[in-house]
């Protein structure tokens, strides 16, 4: 009736689950009641679970980011604090079984529903407001995306409470994933999650680059477009390339694992070396699929904040297309110590060093902009200038580990982990910190604390060169990585230094904490709000309607004429919002439950067929089926916005503003 | 002046927004387009592991595999038929022609999953050897794109019972399934020629 589940699978016997589990359900309960008490459940019912809104999913999504760093961050410093702990014979507190769970749950969630969550948050915020659009080309999908992401967290989350994750990191390379050597649901449940966040992923690259391609406000030819959106249209065509590889790579792994079939098992003709190539096909594309827009939103900041046009926006453009194409010819590098031969590793070698020449053409843009510009230090400049330090050091080290040499020295060791978070962490997080500290007043109409956003960068900024430069000296010193003790007095000392560091980013998530509770707060102060929609004088569409959007984002679909838009309409007198009484009604999707229900349709199959319970893994599959034939078969899903009531609310925008403004 | 620039050209933007589905639909198909190739790929290097089980000359049956093939592509021009209806609004027409479909489809499946099911009987599963993995994985995936397809045909053909004109919504649907249809046929040209033939040859 259960499948392999029982009640020896709930781990009571583990005191750090047990507590995390208590937290979890207090806290869950206390923001349950909260929801209750104030009667907000139609609300959030109505408005946001059930939203087609890009700009509300967007917000869900960064949401759903957040608690994904926190749960993520968790883990990270209760690896530190072990390492700090288990040496000379101390076993530390995480037994072996615990702490290659915690390794492996650390990178999954902080690529997949950290990072990717992130992304995707703000791209669904900027990108349709950045083009003119009133919404994304395909609305329902948009929030299809955002709950197959979100049910998938839930599964990584269930299963700390409900029998085990994965014990083999966070590519589960086989053979260790197999059934043979890893017989418990651990790999199941990690096959699942990502597969099924995969599905949300696919769909939103296909419906971005459908989004850019298709809606863009008349007169925005491709090369009049922003460079944030450049960045995404690229990000949603390597979504496109890269995905569906992983789809197969997992798929693959779970025939194996549930079938009997011998892809790369030990014995039946597997090949392990298959697994790696097929799950890095995705891999290296996926990091630049979350690099790229950072570096869109690093372009957006600099140009606003030195008060200057991008330099060089044709070679950024031309860089990031660039960077697109020869991403998906590297990954070979990820495995130069699997045998492919001098010629093939030569080969991957020279690509991936190539790649360092467009990012430095995009380093340099950035300088130049800064260069002579009246650069004004907001917080939002200190993340951009904090990331070309350390992404600058990070790709470095990446062109170092480019050599296949090199590689064949520094090869699994923490060399890499410094790497690869000297560039995720400086160039993707700083980047994504540094996009929400921006168009965190448009999505709410009111800006970020300053005070605490620097307190914050600084924390995070020396934090992290304390946290990650000691690994690069060990991994110098050949400490491996997924490491659960040791015995070598010399590396003590600088692990010792990495626990500091990540004490110190813990500090600066406070921080980021505070920032966001000190600034709601605060919120109605006169120097936090923003009336104009356009707070930072800056020069794209987004920054042209009010600020939060109406919901139609744009009363009149604004015309470009030039590259950055918003810049020119202001240098030219040209107000797009006092368009005059010459409303149109406005053709909007209205929202739907149907996302939500396939998501926790999708839920319900996912634990099933971890637990191999067949009859309720059916009755997820099946539900997932109805709702979507119920949706196609339903022909109530848009209508159009009177031009009266959009006359209405542009009114009362505009009395709301001159109010405040007298009030001044 | 220029506000009314604006709005006008708001307007005919507004007039001119034709849906983006299909288009949507065709990038959708050139991701699954990439989960084929990736099996593609994962059979070419699998095609020799035959960890002492059978090999394709052993097992396959090319005259079953020639009689799903002439079904699968009949489907191909009798859904065809059913778009040239759809296009003339003879609705009738559409729905006979998609029914004929469905069964020439259903027929391809019984074959499929009948080949299958000997194959597993005579203790030549996809639990064999990675040959018979990679060769199930991949004729099973086109097996259950035909599934989902045949799943989509039924539904449409419930939706445009009863209705007299197609609305664009239903033309759109009809289009993607049309391209989905079409592109599971190229798909099963592809593998008939690299799975099956040349294993034989």
């Amino acid at each position: 009736m259960l499948g392999k589940l029982s009640w020896s699978d709930i781990p009571i016997d583990v005191p750090i689950l047990v507590g995390t589990f208590a937290g979890a359900a207090i806290a869950g309960l206390a923001v349950l009641g909260l929801i209750t008490y104030y009667g907000k459940w139609g609300y959030l019912w109505k408005e946001w679970l059930t939203s087609v809104d890009h700009k509300r999913l967007g917000v869900m999504y960064i949401v759903l980011a957040l608690v994904a760093l926190f749960r993520g961050f968790a883990d990270a410093i209760m690896m530190r604090s072990q390492l700090a702990l288990a040496y000379a014979g101390n076993p530390g507190y995480l037994p072996p079984h615990h702490y290659d769970q915690i390794f492996s749950a650390h990178g999954t969630i902080m690529i997949f529903f950290m990072a990717m969550a992130f992304m995707t948050g703000l791209m669904n915020v900027i990108v349709p407001l950045q083009i003119g659009a009133r919404d994304v080309a395909f609305p329902f999908l948009n929030s299809l995306s955002f709950w197959m992401t979100t049910i998938s967290f839930v599964l990584i989350n269930i299963s700390l409470f409900i029998g085990e994750f994965s014990q083999c990191g966070w590519l589960a390379y086989p053979p260790l994933s197999e059934q043979q050597f890893s017989p418990g649901v651990g790999v199941d449940y990690y096959i699942w999650a990502v597969q099924l966040s995969g599905v949300g992923t696919l769909l939103t690259g296909v419906n971005f680059f459908t989004t850019i391609v298709k809606m863009r406000a008349p007169g925005m030819t491709f090369m009049k477009m922003p460079v944030f959106t450049w960045t995404i249209f690229c990000t949603s065509v390597l979504i496109m390339l890269s995905f569906p590889i992983l789809t197969v790579a997992l798929g693959l792994l779970g025939l194996d694992r549930y079938l009997g079939m011998h892809f790369f098992t030990n014995d039946g003709g597997g090949n392990q070396m298959l697994y790696l190539s097929v799950i890095w096909g995705w891999g290296h594309p996926e990091v630049y699929i979350l690099v790229l827009p950072a570096f869109g939103a690093f372009s957006e900041i600099t140009q606003t904040f030195s008060r200057k046009p991008l330099f060089g926006y044709n070679t950024m453009v031309y860089a990031t297309c660039s960077i697109m194409v020869l991403s998906m010819l590297v990954w070979l590098h990820h495995f130069f110590t699997m045998g492919a031969g001098a010629n093939v590793n030569a080969f991957f070698g020279i690509m991936t060093m190539i790649i360092a020449i467009p990012t430095g053409v995009k380093i340099f843009n950035w300088l130049f902009t800064m260069y002579k510009g009246r650069v004004e230090f907001h917080a939002t400049m200190y993340w951009v200038i904090g990331f070309m330090i350390t992404f600058t050091i990070g790709g470095m080290t990446g062109v170092m580990l480019a050599i296949p040499a090199a590689d064949f020295v520094l090869h699994n060791s923490l060399f890499v982990i410094a790497h690869f978070h000297n560039v995720i962490i400086g160039g993707v997080y700083f980047g994504y910190v540094a996009a929400m500290n921006f168009w965190f007043p448009k999505a709410f109409g009111f800006k970020l604390n300053e005070a605490w956003g620097k307190r914050a960068f600084w924390l995070w900024f020396v934090g992290f060169y304390f946290a990650f430069m000691p690994l690069y000296v060990l991994g110098f010193e050949g400490m491996t990585r997924r490491m659960n003790h040791y015995d070598n007095p010399e590396w003590y000392p600088w692990l010792l230094v990495a626990e500091a560091g990540a004490v110190m980013i813990a500090l600066g998530i406070v921080c980021q904490l505070t920032q966001l509770y000190v600034s709601i707060r605060d919120r109605n102060l006169a120097e936090n709000r923003d009336l104009t929609g356009d707070p930072w004088n800056a020069r794209t569409l987004e920054w042209s309607t009010s600020s939060p959007p109406p919901f139609y984002n744009f009363a009149v679909v604004p015309v470009v004429h030039d590259l950055d838009a918003f810049a020119h309409d202001k240098e030219a007198g040209i107000d797009t919002r006092a368009a005059g009484s010459n409303y149109q009604p406005i053709h909007m999707p209205k929202n739907t439950a149907a996302g939500f229900f396939v998501g926790m349709f999708s839920l319900i199959l996912g634990f099933a067929a971890v637990w191999w319970i067949w009859w309720l893994a059916a009755v997820g599959l099946i539900g997932v089926i109805a709702t979507v034939i119920a949706r196609s078969s339903n022909n109530d899903v848009d209508y159009y916005v009177p031009a009266s009531e959009v006359a209405r609310i542009e009114n009362e925008h505009t009395r709301n503003l001159l109010a405040a403004q007298a009030a001044e | 002046m220029a506000h009314d620039i604006t709005a006008d050209a708001a307007h005919a933007h507004e007039e001119h927004h034709e849906s983006p589905v299909v288009f949507g639909f065709w990038l959708y198909l050139m991701t699954d387009c990439i989960i084929f190739g990736t099996l593609f790929a994962v059979f070419a290097v699998m095609r020799n592991q035959f960890a002492g089980g059978p090999t394709g000359k052993d097992i396959f049956d090319l005259n079953g595999v020639g009689i799903e093939t002439a079904l699968l592509l009949l489907s191909s021009i009798t859904y065809g038929f059913g778009m040239i209806s759809a296009h003339q609004n003879k609705l009738g027409a559409l729905r006979g022609w998609l029914g004929v479909t469905f069964i020439l489809g259903l027929g391809f499946l019984f074959m499929e999953l009948r080949e299958f099911s000997h194959m597993v009987a005579e203790g030549n599963g996809p639990d064999r050897s990675a040959f018979l993995s990679a060769f199930f994985t991949l004729v099973g995936t086109h097996g259950l794109h035909v599934t989902c397809g045949l799943l989509w045909m039924a539904v449409l053909i419930v939706q445009t019972g009863g209705k007299t004109v197609l609305s664009e919504r239903m033309t759109n649907k009809l289009t993607c399934l049309s391209l989905f249809w079409h592109f599971l046929d190229i798909v099963w040209i592809c593998v008939f020629t690299f799975v099956y033939l040349m294993s034989v040859i």
